[in-house]
């Protein structure tokens, strides 16, 4: 069973001649382990989808699934819950919190979702040891690189219980290297059972994904079929060698 | 890729035999691309006729007999690692010239085309990257060939996205009067 579905989901913004269409009848599930990446350029509708998945936007139309649970029958704090629970953000430009070290950065949703202080900087340690991070942990983010301050948030936003991960360009200005490493992170988690979608014009980041599902002008329109086994590759590689 | 001057920089390292020069050339390259012994031989034979090898003094063919490299055959290696390949002008891809094509055919949607080409080339991109999962079994040499591929095919990927926004803007605005020759801006395509 899928863990996110969008079901015929569409926004727009404005009315009349002014009407823009964000995105129209999407559909897109999510199954828990899976990595599916959306690439479109600008202005295709990426980010809204995004939002609208994880219940920080709400769709004109159309339908949000999530581990069952439609997102118009919620309340307002049910939300709120879920965005703390369930799901977690990667943001472009990390969101890291100046004031606070990375264990208390990674710590702070399950503070806010109720968990003692002392409990929630345990879970945050375990979370920044699994990303190689636990000897930065009272460190600001100001005195890391961007490339740890990724790795922070996506320590935070798998902490926990977390199930579903939502990246809007989560590479953004690092070099490839460091992009590389932050899609082993989050395919590390889909291995864990976490369903992840991640959106970006990148078509390397993209590659990691289990399924790449293509956006234009809000719409979707194309998705990748599962590619067979690379070592097929390899022998189609071998047999037209570079060489001359 | 010159099997020629793979060779000549393997030997750089030591005289080397000719099996022993396929297996490090199989090796250095990630165990990509195999080559066949008898490629190897062909061109120790012309290597040899050119003055940048020399073999083993004895009659013994095969196997056997050793190889080195001459000072001239360092001199051919130090000056090719040096030498940027031709990329002056572009080549002649298939690609390119079937986006070029589609916006003439009447009844068919540039995008589309292009949209077909995107997927096919992102879902070889994701097989190359299936190889990469696994870091412990991704050895230095293999991983920079699949770096190569994968970046090779993304450059690929980034041309099909600048043409689609390039179109799109294109069939909205009404193209600016040139002021560059004509003449000027005709290219030269490598066959």
């Amino acid at each position: 069973m899928s863990f996110l579905e969008l079901r015929r989901v569409s926004k727009s913004y404005g009315e009349g001649v002014a009407e823009v269409h964000a995105i129209q009848d999407v559909d897109l599930h999510v199954e828990g382990g899976t990595l599916v990446a959306v690439m479109g350029p600008s202005g295709s509708g990426k980010s809204t989808l995004l939002t609208i998945a994880g219940s920080l936007e709400e769709p004109t139309s159309g339908e949000v699934v999530i581990d069952g649970a439609s997102l118009q029958a919620m309340s307002r704090n049910d939300k709120a819950r879920l965005r703390r629970r369930t799901i977690g953000y990667v943001f472009q430009d990390f969101n890291l919190l100046a004031g606070l070290t990375a264990v208390e950065n990674v710590a702070l949703p399950l503070e806010l979702d109720g968990l003692s202080g002392k409990k929630a900087h345990v879970a945050g340690m375990v979370a920044l040891e699994a990303l190689g991070l636990a000897d930065r942990a009272t460190h600001y983010p100001d005195q890391l690189s961007g490339g740890e301050r990724q790795r922070v948030s996506i320590a935070r936003a798998v902490v926990g219980e977390r199930r579903l991960l939502l990246a809007d360009e989560p590479s953004g200005a690092l070099d490839s290297t460091n992009g590389e490493s932050v899609m082993r992170m989050i395919l590390a988690a889909c291995k864990e059972g976490v369903a992840a979608v991640v959106v970006t014009h990148d078509a390397q980041l993209a590659s990691w994904a289990d399924r790449v599902v293509f956006l234009r002008d809000g719409r979707v329109v194309d998705q990748t079929v599962p590619p067979p086994s690379p070592e097929a590759l390899l022998e189609e590689s071998s047999r037209s060698g570079p060489w001359r | 890729m010159s099997v020629r001057h793979a060779i000549l920089a393997l030997l750089s390292e030591g005289p080397k035999y000719g099996l022993q020069l396929q297996k490090e050339f199989e090796s250095s390259t990630g165990e990509v691309w195999p080559l066949n012994i008898g490629q190897v031989y062909t061109t120790l034979q012309r290597l040899e006729r050119d003055g940048l090898v020399e073999s083993d003094e004895t009659e013994s063919e095969g196997p056997q007999k050793g190889f080195r490299i001459t000072d001239a055959g360092s001199t051919e290696l130090s000056s090719w690692l040096t030498t940027p390949p031709d990329m002056t002008s572009p080549p002649r891809d298939e690609l390119v010239i079937k986006v070029l094509s589609a916006i003439r055919v009447p009844g068919v949607s540039v995008h589309d085309v292009i949209q077909v080409h995107r997927r096919y080339l992102v879902e070889l991109m994701q097989q190359w990257t299936r190889l990469k999962e696994d870091e412990a079994d991704f050895d230095l040499t293999f991983a920079l060939v699949v770096d190569a591929e994968l970046f090779r095919l993304d450059s690929v990927v980034r041309w099909l996205d600048m043409a689609d926004g390039r179109l799109k803007r294109a069939a909205t605005e009404p193209p600016a009067p040139s002021t560059t020759p004509r003449l000027a801006r005709r290219l030269v395509v490598r066959r």
